[in-house]
């Protein structure tokens, strides 16, 4: 174990502002990543969804 | 007989892709808890930089994958080219924002490891400098999609651009060091570590794999997006939004 | 065997393209005065103290010719793919790799040439010595048709697409470091007395590889762009 305490390794030896500068924006990084990609075909998927809605209906008043 | 391109149509890469997806979202997850562990738990303090070196177990692996992802991305865009298969180009379009994504933090984490190590944010060194000129090479990729409207034209402008970047990448990172050289005397190099323990490289090589499973995950649910954001005129999307 | 003839419509090429921009001087003058003021803005900007000018010359020299090369790739393609020339080019029996070449060919020796001249007159504004000035025609020479070989890749990936110049920028100036950094090299180099004969190399050598492989990219970009 390096560390003695909880507050010892948040204070990463004084380096705190940068290691956790860099693991926080990361994490931050790569958990809005995924996120989004999730939302940006959910999103398509929706429109596909209206297009397919719209085509029904077009085709049953077509018929109609 | 394997038929190589039983999956290269969209329609059967799609569920296959989204089989994928949570397989390496958990490879990524279990990598990179362990990786993590290595990195805060196992590793000891560094003689010379404290606690500080402990951004390598990120900055390392984000430099590599923005540099391997870039090859993959001009992989698939020569793919299209020869084969003129879409989902080729999909593929390359969908790993784009993600290698510039690890370009960029790659940058960031290298500032901050720069700071308390040599003093300053940004360090001219030649890691650092061709990174950002990487960083330069992607968002001209995806500047160049994104203008074009004609979504083949785009696709094959990209995969040119992609293969030109590819083949200047070697010759920019030997510029940017013959430059380095000749303007700084010792040489600060961000990733100098000569001495690494056994235990810190285990650990990064651990993150690296971490980020690799990762790129993967994502990369493949950006490429279901991008499917059926593309074949919106094609009958089985249609039924896939219908289900 | 169509070399001869090849060799013949590459020329042609070359001289209707000179004659074009013989007949529009401004648009072929744009370029060198773009690099004028920019090599005056900097002691403005900077300040005239000499030794400081001399040291940034070199640098500032290079970027500003850099700058200049890429804003004038607009007129490389821009007007023969609006008025379907390039689409007859591309059709031609001869090979389109050469005749691309030549354009590009005719592009350099009408902006990039002057650039060279010009650059002499801006390095006195430096306070750079006459060797020095010597190597930097020498490295222009060598460096700018990179700079057209490379930026006509660009050019030619964004035809008549929307945001043209800054987007040809965004793509370029990246492919544009190898030269930069080994033609401002050597002028710093001759500068400091460490001699310029390695960067010099490096840089004939960038010359020969864009030689060889830029015309394949920039025909490749031309076809995708006319399809």
């Amino acid at each position: 174990m390096n560390w003695g305490s909880a507050a010892e390794f948040f204070a990463m030896g004084g380096y705190a502002p940068y290691v956790w500068g860099s693991y926080c924006v990361v994490a931050l990084c790569m958990i809005i990543e995924p996120v989004a990609v999730r939302a940006r075909r959910r999103a398509a998927a929706a429109r596909l969804k209206a297009l397919e809605g719209a085509a029904r209906r077009t085709a049953s008043e077509a018929a109609a | 007989m394997i038929n190589w391109f039983r999956f290269s149509s969209p329609q059967t890469f799609y569920p296959l892709a989204g089989r994928m997806v949570p397989w390496f979202a958990g490879a990524a997850a279990i990598l990179a808890l362990a990786g993590l562990y290595l990195a805060f738990f196992v590793a000891p303090t560094d003689a010379q930089q404290g606690e500080s070196y402990r951004i390598i177990f990120v900055h390392v692996p984000a430099s590599w994958m923005s540099m391997f992802i870039y090859l993959v991305m001009a992989g698939w865009a020569a793919i299209g080219l020869v084969f003129n298969t879409r989902l080729s180009y999909m593929m390359a379009a969908a790993l784009a924002p993600t290698g510039a994504l690890f370009a960029f933090l790659s940058l960031w984490t290298g500032a901050l490891w720069g700071k308390p190590t040599w003093g300053t944010y940004w360090v001219w060194d030649a890691r650092l400098t061709s990174e950002l000129v990487l960083l330069f090479l992607y968002i001209g990729v995806m500047a160049l999609h994104a203008a074009i409207d004609d979504t083949r034209r785009a696709d094959k402008a990209c995969a040119v651009l992609a293969l030109v970047g590819a083949v200047n990448i070697p010759i920019i990172y030997f510029s940017v060091q013959w430059w380095n050289t000749l303007h700084q005397g010792a040489s600060v190099s961000v990733t100098r570590a000569p001495s690494m323990a056994a235990v810190m490289f285990a650990g990064m090589i651990v993150m690296v794999f971490a980020f690799w499973a990762y790129s993967i995950a994502v990369a493949l649910a950006r490429a279901r997006a991008i499917i059926l954001e593309r074949e919106r005129h094609s009958g089985w999307a249609h039924e896939l939004a219908a289900a | 065997m169509t070399g001869g003839s090849a060799l013949a419509a590459a020329l042609g090429v070359l001289r209707r393209d000179l004659l074009l921009a013989l007949r529009r001087k401004s648009d072929a003058l744009a370029p060198v005065f773009f690099f004028v003021i920019v090599a005056s803005l900097f002691p403005l900007g900077i300040g005239p103290e000499p030794d400081l000018l001399r040291r940034i010359g070199p640098g500032v020299l290079w970027v500003g010719a850099l700058l200049a090369t890429m804003l004038a790739l607009a007129r490389l393609f821009a007007a023969d793919y609006e008025d379907g020339t390039l689409e007859q080019l591309a059709l031609s029996p001869e090979p389109f790799v050469m005749l691309a070449a030549a354009k590009v060919g005719a592009h350099w020796l009408v902006s990039g040439l002057p650039l060279i001249v010009a650059a002499p007159v801006l390095a006195l504004q430096y306070g750079l010595p006459a060797d020095t000035i010597a190597v930097l025609v020498a490295s222009l020479l060598l460096g700018t048709p990179v700079l057209s070989l490379v930026g006509a890749i660009g050019a030619a990936l964004t035809l008549g697409v929307r945001g043209g110049g800054l987007l040809v920028a965004l793509i370029v100036l990246p492919l544009y470091v190898p030269a930069l950094v080994f033609g401002a090299g050597a002028v710093d180099a001759n500068l400091a007395g460490t001699g310029a004969a390695a960067h010099l190399s490096l840089l004939g050598a960038c010359l020969v590889i864009a030689g060889f492989f830029a015309p394949w990219a920039i025909t490749a970009a031309l076809r995708i762009a006319l399809e």
